[in-house]
């Protein structure tokens, strides 16, 4: 059973192995002629000013939010839709409900204007 | 003589797997490079230009030039950056996009002298799960890259990346789900047989909402034309990875290019019958399946260039509306619908 995964073990190490071995052998083969122009940050060639760090909108905040409802959502759905036909009628009914409310949370969230970005 | 029983136990078969690893990643690899030329060659001719047609015979080795091009450009580290979260960046963005391959099958299980063989890195049963946890491993590579640059373009551009593909990854899940639900099963390789036989048992015809809407929101996943605004080179020049240069770049360009074949062979997988040919009679049964696979995916991957070329760029409003308040009401619609056809005599329809 969980030899299966040892596959996924060694490719993630030759996934990552790549992404290492293409960084160091750039290191080993390009130029370095840092100069503090090159190296400060790109603004259309204007002098950099203030920190890049600035206030971002709360909107973003606000879908990552939502973003976390959703997927734990999707995530109850999966083992569900896999033994839907065993679980009949009474499952589909269960899971109805579990969807409805979540139904009305989006509702509500869409009158609240949470997903307005004008 | 007997083998020491750590090599006969650990190390053959680690082996074995890195070598099929390796002619999984040097041929997507090679794909990759050539998706690039020929996505400029075909966006050419569709703009009535000629495409590169320089670097070798009709500009065929354009790809091998620009990569040679990135390996010896010296890789900038900008003075405001954090060092460390920039350099994992995009190490972070190229190894998901190559570790969700792991579990792609290429074509049925085949009955071989030495037993079965399916041609597939890791046979997981959840396979749809773990490509759902990888592939959302992708935008820590985009986060991480606008954050440690410190350049206002980058940040901006990660923010706008980020909050795109965390609402398109529920769209994609949920129309997932109709896909579980007709198939009763997350093992790919089962969902592929379960649409056996001609083009009208695939799962776009029934599932056609969900078909339209996983595949737009790959499109957006990766953030490809029309939903590049994290890019948007007329308004903040390139998005997340602005500060990049040289191999550090391309490594963010490999993933992208990646992850568009890894949404069109999904495609093609989950809902357009994988390798099965579209009419099971003679002509079609000739070809091999895994043949059908990749034609199918490269028919999705046209797509992605075709977009390219046709569309403009939607406004962030506009692409959060159509993720919010379109796919996901449709999923959820569909998902009922689904649901309960399943209890009537409908459900034939949906298996």
């Amino acid at each position: 059973m969980l030899e299966s995964y040892l596959p996924i073990l060694v490719f993630l190490a030759i996934a990552l192995g790549v992404g290492v071995i293409a960084l160091l052998l750039n290191f080993l083969v390009a130029p370095r002629n840092p100069d503090p122009e090159k190296l400060s940050p790109y603004e259309s060639g204007f002098e950099a000013f203030e920190d890049a760090r600035l206030r971002f909108d709360v909107r973003y905040y606000l879908v990552a939010i939502l973003f976390i409802v959703f997927d734990l959502e999707i995530a109850f759905f999966f083992p569900w839709a896999v033994v839907l036909d065993e679980l009949g009628a009474t499952g589909f009914v269960a899971m109805a409900i579990f969807l409805g409310i979540l139904v009305v949370g989006f509702i509500y969230e869409w009158k609240k204007g949470a997903l307005e970005w004008e | 003589m007997d083998l020491p029983v750590w090599i006969a136990d650990y190390a053959l078969p680690v082996a074995w797997i890195t070598v099929q690893i390796v002619a999984l990643v040097a041929p997507l690899m090679l794909a990759v490079a050539y998706l690039t030329v020929v996505e400029r060659k075909l966006i050419g001719y569709m703009q009535l230009r000629v495409g590169p047609n320089r670097v070798g015979p009709r500009g065929w080795l354009q790809p091998i030039a620009d990569g040679l091009k990135l390996l010896l450009k010296e890789s900038i580290f900008p003075t405001q950056a954090n060092k460390g979260v920039y350099i994992v960046a995009p190490l972070l963005s190229i190894g998901p996009a190559l570790l969700a391959w792991a579990v792609i099958p290429f074509g049925p299980t085949y009955q071989t002298p030495f037993g079965e063989v399916t041609p597939v890195i890791a046979e997981v049963d959840v396979s749809l799960l773990f490509l759902l946890a990888v592939t959302s491993f992708g935008i820590y590579g985009v986060i991480m890259a606008g954050w440690a640059a410190n350049s206002k373009y980058a940040i901006i551009g990660s923010m706008r990346a980020g909050a795109q593909m965390i609402s398109y990854e529920i769209a994609m899940g949920f129309a997932l789900i109709g896909v579980i639900m007709a198939a009763n099963t997350l093992n790919i390789g089962e969902i592929v047989v379960a649409q056996s036989g001609g083009f009208w048992h695939w799962y776009f015809l029934p599932l056609l909402p969900l078909f339209v809407v996983f595949f737009i929101s790959g499109v957006a996943e990766t953030n490809r034309l029309p939903f590049d605004v994290s890019e948007g080179e007329s308004e903040i020049v390139a998005g997340f990875h602005v500060e990049y240069a040289g191999m550090t770049f391309a490594l963010f360009f490999l993933a992208e290019y990646a992850n568009m074949i890894l949404v069109s062979i999904l495609t093609a997988l989950l809902f357009l019958g994988g390798w099965h040919p579209p009419l099971p009679v003679a002509p079609f049964t000739w070809i091999p399946g895994p043949v059908w696979l990749l034609l199918k995916t490269a028919l999705f991957l046209f797509f992605f260039l075709w977009f390219r070329a046709t569309f403009p760029r939607f406004r962030y409003d506009q692409i959060m509306r159509l993720g919010w308040k379109v796919f996901i009401p449709v999923t959820l619609v569909w998902i009922t619908v689904i649901g309960v056809a399943n209890l009537t005599p409908l459900r034939a329809v949906f298996h």
